[in-house]
């Protein structure tokens, strides 16, 4: 008999609870239960979002598998595959930064080479609390050595992502991480699991009686006793999985496996169903042979726990032996745990009893999914502005010098950005560029999302992070190909929250249909929130492009002295939601600015079609903080300073700072054919100023030198994180 | 010139060192796996970045005592040329082929950027087609890279110009801003800046290929 505390305990609802009875017609034994559980939890079942999911766009003809596998997988030509994922690893990196954040890494990376690719690239995009907030330094810190220290062991470069801090993180820091890889595209392994009587294999590390249950602690908000949890997080170890990322990719290149699946979220729980489920087939699995760590784990423990660094796989009959063999070279645990079965039942052994037997499709087909109540959120109308103005130039050092734009290079620093000997672009630029290994052709990567845009509007917002993953690829040089979202919000059973959501997934499919940048692969995190404060909608954007001649891209930094600088894009001078207003004006509000889809494409596809044909190699979207902060980026990127001219009768504060999108900088040693050709394309494209000097010259406002200009960009973040 | 490049299960530039080598040579290095105890006949033995078996210990030490150590020790004896970067430098302190060791860097964290360099001697395999005191940009990418040894070791590399490359804005704390050493006979170098990483316009850096050069001339 289980108590109802006990079903409470493992965040069923007394609904869902008579669900598994109706089903089982029986009570659970307590390892189905958890087994069920955990299945059923927010973290891998998506109950309160999927209805939303399903209508996001996920097809195109370069589309080789979107959702519901490991990782999306797209063409990028000459027979190779791009395979790409981003998931949050929030709850546990608040818990216990360092692991929390290490551990995601390698959740994230698992996902891309099961599926046959090697991994070539990591991003990540994070968020904290206020710099204020006393746990922010020590969660930086952790989260950010975290991420070095399991990136670098296996060897595989950090190249880029975002980093923001607001008060609405105090209590719940986002940690997304995302891994790129190349395979070959006749050569994707998938987890559907086929051909009853195989053998199914378990290898890579011990398990252990770490992260048991970090799925349902993943589908709950926090309350006050968060670090009660520690136990629930689990123990990175780079080094086991690099030997595995090898042990895969040797076997993968036989014909030994017929399916294959990593153990994250739930562990072997949800590898086995999953594969079992995918398949149409059952499982049989003898416990007593799964490597553990130590003695005496029960079944409950050996299912649920999220040991890192493991696999499951399914191989051909007379597979077993050369594939133990690569196992052992690389020192690897290699054990057949069971078998396929046609009964299409998950029938557990344990000590020579049967310990759980439940069937595979009626609990997967019955798994809740909610149409939960949601509010529409209403979006601010513009405040009056405040009276007392500012300099630009004093307004923009400001900026510059404040957590939202300072340097990141205290992180990047930190992370191998150059490991395997590809790294085109590095961190600091709109877009990371990774070379194909052995080609003359590279992948763009950026993540991107705008919170306080997602805040005030999230239909607006969620347009607006999709819209400005394309333009960073775009302002590369590269042709966008899709998307890999991470929805990171509050409780969905809040109706507000659930409102955000809706409003951001809106936005996004509309991005995505009028952009052709479908979304391949995504991670949903809800229950961001404690005490009741929720973080704010954050879906962040991870955006794969594709450069078909390196010599032929884009970078933020000025070439030249004595270049025309070019604006394209229509500036109107949007403040509404603007840094300018939050930050230095300390008057936030307003609506986000309008994302027009068209305008956004047409400017982006000149702009593309510009760097492509070799005619630009200057460019830089324009986004946070406006037109003046992008020509700062430009110069301090370059070391070369700029003198701009204010049109005639424009606001000068809401022309340089207003954050309207679709546009971008671009730099070029005459601009007359380029302002030419947009005039035909009819995209507005205006000259705005030169590249000159050692300084950055607004016309009528002054000038600041880049060298006291540096000095503010990159000393916040030592500063902050050396407590000063 | 034929070159072998070590393979631990942790090494993670070893396919960077030996496109680079490859470049130069106009061959391909043999990939010699850690469990090996026998090297093919070669004129160059490299040594690679990563984390040989993931230092979880101190950086190189278990990578000291494998068998593929024990036959590079006996190769480099007998005059082989060796080169270890990064990890390989860490791994050949601890194998003893050259002296001192690198400990965690100064700031405690882990460094990955550009870093400016000063050729300390040009007439050597590693280094001829440098100019003396040429100034280098390389990549560097540790976390234990601060060189230390004692002062009568650090004396003797000094007198007798011994100090390969040295940083001139040093970022990690190492003893007289040693960047990289040779044994005496010059025949081994050990370096933390990744010369491998700078051998591409492409990748932001051409200043690391006169080195692999400087070794396809030297033992062709």
């Amino acid at each position: 008999m289980i108590a109802p505390e006990i079903v409470a305990e493992h965040g069923l609802s007394e609904d869902e609870y008579a669900r598994i009875l109706d089903i089982l017609g029986r009570e659970p034994n307590p390892v189905e239960l958890g087994i069920v559980s955990a299945m059923w939890s927010e973290h891998c079942s998506y109950k309160s979002s999927r209805a939303w999911l399903a209508t996001l766009p996920t097809e195109a003809p370069w589309v080789i598998c979107g959702p519901g596998e490991n990782a999306g997988v797209v063409d990028i030509g000459d027979g190779r595959a791009a395979v790409f994922k981003i998931e949050s690893h929030n709850h546990p990196s608040f818990i216990e930064p360092y692991q929390g954040a290490a551990t995601g890494v390698g959740g994230i990376l698992r996902d891309v080479f099961t599926m046959g690719a090697r991994p070539v690239a990591l991003m990540n995009a994070l968020r904290f609390g206020s710099p204020d907030h006393p746990r922010t330094r020590h969660l930086v810190a952790g989260v950010v050595s975290g991420i070095g220290g399991y990136g670098n062991c296996i060897g595989i470069p950090t190249v880029g992502g975002e980093t923001g801090f607001d008060s609405a993180y105090d209590g719940n820091i986002l940690v997304n991480a995302m891994a790129v890889g190349i395979a070959d595209a006749d050569r994707i392994f998938y987890a559907r699991a086929s051909g009853v009587g195989n053998p199914v294999v378990y290898v890579g590390s011990k398990t252990g009686r770490d992260g048991i249950h970090g799925a349902t602690m993943a589908s709950a908000t926090f309350d006050a006793g968060a670090e009660a949890r520690r136990p629930t997080v689990q123990v990175g170890d780079p080094f086991t999985e690099k030997l595995l990322l090898e042990a895969c990719l040797e076997l993968m290149a036989t014909d030994a496996i017929v399916a294959i699946q990593d153990m994250g979220a739930a562990g072997l729980t949800s590898s086995a169903l999953e594969m079992a489920a995918k398949g149409g087939v059952g499982i049989a699995l003898d416990l007593d042979r799964v490597p553990v760590r130590e003695a005496g784990m029960d079944a409950y423990e050996i299912m649920l726990s999220e040991s890192q660094e493991r696999m499951l796989m399914v191989l051909r009959p007379d597979s077993e032996e050369p594939a133990a063999r690569v196992f052992r070279k690389w020192g690897l645990d290699f054990a057949v745990i069971g078998r396929l079965t046609d009964t299409g039942r998950v029938a557990l052994a344990h000590g020579g009893e049967s310990v759980a037997d439940i069937p595979v499709d009626p609990l997967v087909a019955a798994a809740p999914r909610y149409r939960r109540p949601y509010v529409e959120t209403e979006p601010p109308a513009m405040p009056p502005l405040p009276a007392t103005g500012v300099a630009p130039l004093d307004a923009l050092e400001r900026l510059i010098a404040g957590p939202e734009l300072a340097s990141r290079r205290w992180i990047w620093e930190q992370y191998d950005h150059m490991v395997m000997g590809d790294t085109v672009a590095r961190p600091g630029g709109d877009a990371a560029v990774i070379r194909i290994h052995g080609s003359a052709r590279g992948i763009a990567l950026t993540v991107d999302c705008t919170p306080r845009y997602c805040a005030a509007d999230p239909r607006a917002g969620g347009r607006q992070a999709v819209a400005e993953a394309w333009r960073n690829l775009v302002a590369a040089g590269a042709r966008p190909l899709a998307v890999t979202d991470n929805l990171n919000f509050g409780d969905p059973q809040r109706p507000g929250i659930m409102g955000q959501l809706v409003g951001c997934i809106e936005g996004i499919g509309e991005a995505c249909r009028a952009l052709d940048f479908p979304v391949v692969s995504g991670n949903v995190s809800l229950y961001n929130e404690t005490g009741g404060r929720a973080i704010l909608p954050t879906p962040v954007i991870g955006g794969l492009g594709l450069i078909d001649d390196l010599d032929r891209r884009a970078s933020i930094a000025f070439a030249a002295p004595g270049q025309d600088i070019v604006a394209i894009g229509a500036t109107a001078g949007h403040l509404g939601q603007s840094l300018l207003l939050r930050d230095v004006l300390a008057s936030p509000g307003g609506p986000p600015p309008p994302v027009d889809l068209g305008i956004e494409r047409r400017n982006g596809l000149f702009v593309r079609d510009r760097i492509a044909r070799g005619a630009v190699s200057v460019c830089h979207d324009v986004s946070d903080g406006g037109l003046l902060v992008a020509l700062a980026e430009m110069a301090l990127a370059s070391g070369i300073g700029a003198e701009i001219v204010p049109p005639d009768g424009v606001d000068a504060l809401a022309w340089l700072f207003g954050e309207d999108q679709g546009r971008y900088l671009v730099a070029l040693p005459a601009a007359a054919g380029l302002v030419e050709r947009a005039a035909a394309a009819g995209v507005p494209a205006a000259v705005i100023g030169r590249t000159a000097g050692a300084a950055l010259t607004v016309s009528g406002h002054g000038h600041i030198s880049l060298a006291s200009l540096k000095q503010a960009h990159e000393a916040w973040f030592p500063r902050f994180m050396a407590g000063r | 010139m034929r070159a072998a490049v070590i393979v631990f299960p942790g090494s993670n530039c070893d396919r960077d060192t030996a496109v680079a080598i490859e470049a130069a040579a106009g061959r391909a290095p043999a990939m010699v796996w850690h469990e090996d105890a026998e090297l093919p006949a070669v004129d160059l033995i490299a040594i690679p970045g990563g984390f040989a078996y993931g230092d979880y210990l101190r950086s190189g030490a278990m990578a000291a005592h494998s068998p593929v150590m024990r036959a590079v020790a006996a190769r480099a004896r007998a005059g082989t040329a060796v080169l270890g970067i990064c990890n390989g430098f860490q791994v050949l302190t601890e194998a003893g082929l050259l002296p001192g060791v690198l400990m965690r860097n100064a700031g405690l964290r882990f460094i990955c950027r550009d870093v400016a360099l000063r050729v300390e001697r040009a007439d050597t395999v590693f280094t001829r087609r440098y100019a003396p005191g040429a100034a280098l940009t390389l990549p560097v990418a540790h976390n234990d890279g601060n060189y230390v040894a004692d002062r009568a070791t650090i004396d003797r590399l000094e007198g007798e110009g011994l100090v390969a490359f040295r940083y001139r804005d040093n970022p990690n704390g190492s003893a007289a801003s040693i960047a990289g050493i040779f044994d005496p006979t010059r025949r081994i170098l050990g370096m933390m800046p990744h010369p491998e990483r700078a051998a591409e316009a492409v990748l932001g850096g051409t200043d690391g290929r006169a080195l692999f050069e400087s070794l396809a001339e030297s033992l062709a």
